[in-house]
């Protein structure tokens, strides 16, 4: 099989390709909520992660920048969101000023991260970056005093939902016969929110940024006598990835409607990183199908493990969130083991490990 | 006006005075070459030229005090060093090093004649084009990276230890090339600790002793030197 030739004889190949991709993303939901409206929540939080993957692959992934503490991010979208959208402050902002507010936000936050760690690298960076996530965590739980900004621990409720036109995507609409819910409504914002976002990336990887970040993960020095501000392009990376999840978060407090510190903490950071890795550290296809795996597998795994064991034991000997956790576990040491660049790596990556020893 | 000046340069690492006050300059197409002992401050020297270390009194630059400014800024200007230690891109190929190398250049055609030009200099490198340069040897990366170095058509190259490390087929190859560029009118300085090479393939030379120039002038009196001639070229 040879998917390149195949294009180059069939020029049409490719927009049939895409189209197919297309009516079957736009069906999908509809096939889902069959199975029940649950899968198409996590269909959706499942975009969200994608995002966040997308998002850090530009920081790991492109520049490569450690980040430990990238759900930070996420978590000052989604209260930006949810301070200016909730009965909290009594504002009610529409969704189309809030997520640009989101993003600009948390690329404010990621430049204040960015700037102190320039000089960073690697495992120290990582550190930093890991304590940074931390710090964000632990104010959003605490600055309910002695001004109530955050509300502490108990989140904030009663977000409002995102209205396109008079359109709630709370409730469920009647289309003559079809009722979309508020879910599928979701879905597709979420879908072209991702178009968008994998536009942006596939463009940013092709530019002059694109190289210059490609060069500082190469040789931070070299790429300096190459001309190439590293200064920059590092903060720059730090706030094109910060965006992103600022972003993200925005629309995590949309569908969610309310929010707590709890959905932003480092296990949801190293989910990410592990998203990104999984699939492939600075492959833009990679890094979206190791976002679907881990955010589909672990919900598959929760609604077959108990009916396996019923089947194969008679009765539930491990409960399934355990075994879920653990077959999570062994999944990702034997792809370490068989494919350690990632599912799709990144042909730099693939060379990286291939390369013989000297 | 010289390309390059040096007056009073000093840099400190920590306490230690690693440049005490050097006096240099490099005229336009000249091939000027600093040879020196280990710990003689040569690569210090560069460093501080090309903003990598941070240096005190005046380094002009076509008459432009450059101390101070950034590396990547100095780099703008037109100055291009080779690294010590070569700093390829080791998981990039030769094109992609070659094309980080024309990074500030926006004239496509130009650069793709430049990469042909490179590939005639060396054409080792054209021979093995698609291949990482990690995977190399050490003089074909010192070859790379003295290519990826003219890629940004420099109007000054600074040379680090060119022939550290390499192999004396490869270090005559070397000399060779850095022969052929500065026969194109390529300006050039030298940090070598070859001394013999480098007194034979450049115009002036100066002589680094802990930090201070002891002698300089015509790289052909040096040659001459007796003082030279014992203390840096084993005799």
């Amino acid at each position: 099989m040879n998917l390149a030739a195949t294009l180059r004889t069939h020029p049409h190949a490719r927009w049939i390709g895409l189209a197919l991709i297309a009516v079957s993303l736009i069906a999908l939901p509809f096939v889902l909520a069959m199975a029940g409206t649950a899968w198409v929540r996590i269909t959706n939080l499942a975009i969200l992660f994608v995002l966040l993957s997308l998002g850090l692959n530009i920081v790991v992934g492109f520049a490569g920048l450690l980040d430990l503490g990238y759900i930070a991010f996420y978590g000052v979208g989604a209260y930006v969101y949810a301070l200016l959208a909730s009965p909290h402050f009594g504002l009610h902002l529409p969704w189309w000023m809030i997520l640009p507010i989101g993003a600009a936000v948390a690329c404010l936050f990621g430049v204040m991260l960015g700037a102190p760690t320039l000089k960073l690298r690697g495992d120290y960076l990582a550190i930093v970056t890991l304590g940074f996530g931390e710090i964000i965590r632990i104010f959003l739980n605490n600055l309910s005093e002695p001004f109530n900004l955050t509300n502490g621990p108990k989140g904030i409720a009663t977000i409002d939902s995102i209205k396109v036109m008079g359109l709630d995507f709370a409730n469920t609409t009647k289309l003559g016969d079809l009722a979309i819910s508020g879910t599928i409504k979701y879905y597709y914002f979420l879908l072209a929110v991702l178009v968008v976002v994998i536009v942006v990336n596939l463009r940013l990887q092709d530019s002059r940024i694109g190289r210059a970040w490609e060069a500082i993960r190469e040789d931070e020095m070299a790429a300096r006598a190459m001309g190439i501000n590293t200064t920059r392009m590092k903060l720059l990376a730090f706030a094109m990835g910060a965006s992103f999840g600022g972003v993200a978060g925005g629309m995590f407090s949309a569908i969610q409607g309310f929010i707590s510190p709890e959905s932003f903490i480092l296990t949801e950071s190293v989910m990410v990183l592990a998203m990104v890795v999984l699939g492939g550290m600075g492959n833009i296809w990679g890094v979206i199908l190791g976002a679907v795996l881990l955010s589909f597998v672990p919900e598959i795994l929760r609604y077959t493990v108990t009916p396996l064991q019923q089947w194969m034991f008679g009765r539930s000997i491990v409960d399934p969130e355990v075994i879920r956790m653990l077959l999570f576990g062994l999944a990702m040491v034997v792809m370490m083991l068989v494919r350690p660049a990632g599912l799709l790596p990144s042909a730099v990556r693939k060379r990286e490990l291939a390369r013989e020893p000297e | 006006m010289s390309l390059l000046k040096l007056e009073k340069v000093e840099v400190h690492y920590g306490g230690i005075r690693a440049v005490k006050g050097i006096d240099l300059t490099v005229e336009k197409g000249e091939l000027v070459c600093l040879i020196g002992a280990n710990g003689a401050g040569k690569t210090t020297t560069l460093r501080a030229i090309t903003g990598l270390a941070h240096a005190t009194g005046r380094i002009e630059y076509e008459g432009e005090q450059i101390a101070g400014k950034k590396s990547h800024e100095i780099a703008r200007l037109g100055l291009a060093l080779v690294p010590e230690g070569r700093g390829v891109f080791p998981q990039l190929t030769i094109d992609e090093n070659l094309a980080m190398g024309a990074y500030m250049r926006r004239d496509a055609p130009a650069v793709a004649h430049d990469v042909e030009r490179v590939f005639s200099l060396f054409p080792r490198l054209k021979e093995r084009r698609g291949q990482t340069a990690g995977t190399m040897s050490g003089g074909e990366q010192q070859m790379l990276a003295i290519g990826r170095a003219l890629m940004s058509r420099p109007r000054l190259l600074l040379l680090d230890e060119p022939s550290m490390g390499l192999a004396p087929i490869m270090v005559e190859k070397i000399f060779e090339v850095i022969r052929l560029i500065a026969a194109e009118g390529v300006t050039m300085l030298l940090v070598e600790q070859n001394a013999k090479l480098a007194l034979e393939a450049s115009h002036r030379a100066y002589v680094l002793e802990s930090g201070l120039v002891t002698i300089s002038g015509e790289a052909s009196k040096l040659l001459g030197d007796p003082q030279v001639r014992s203390a840096y070229l084993g005799e």
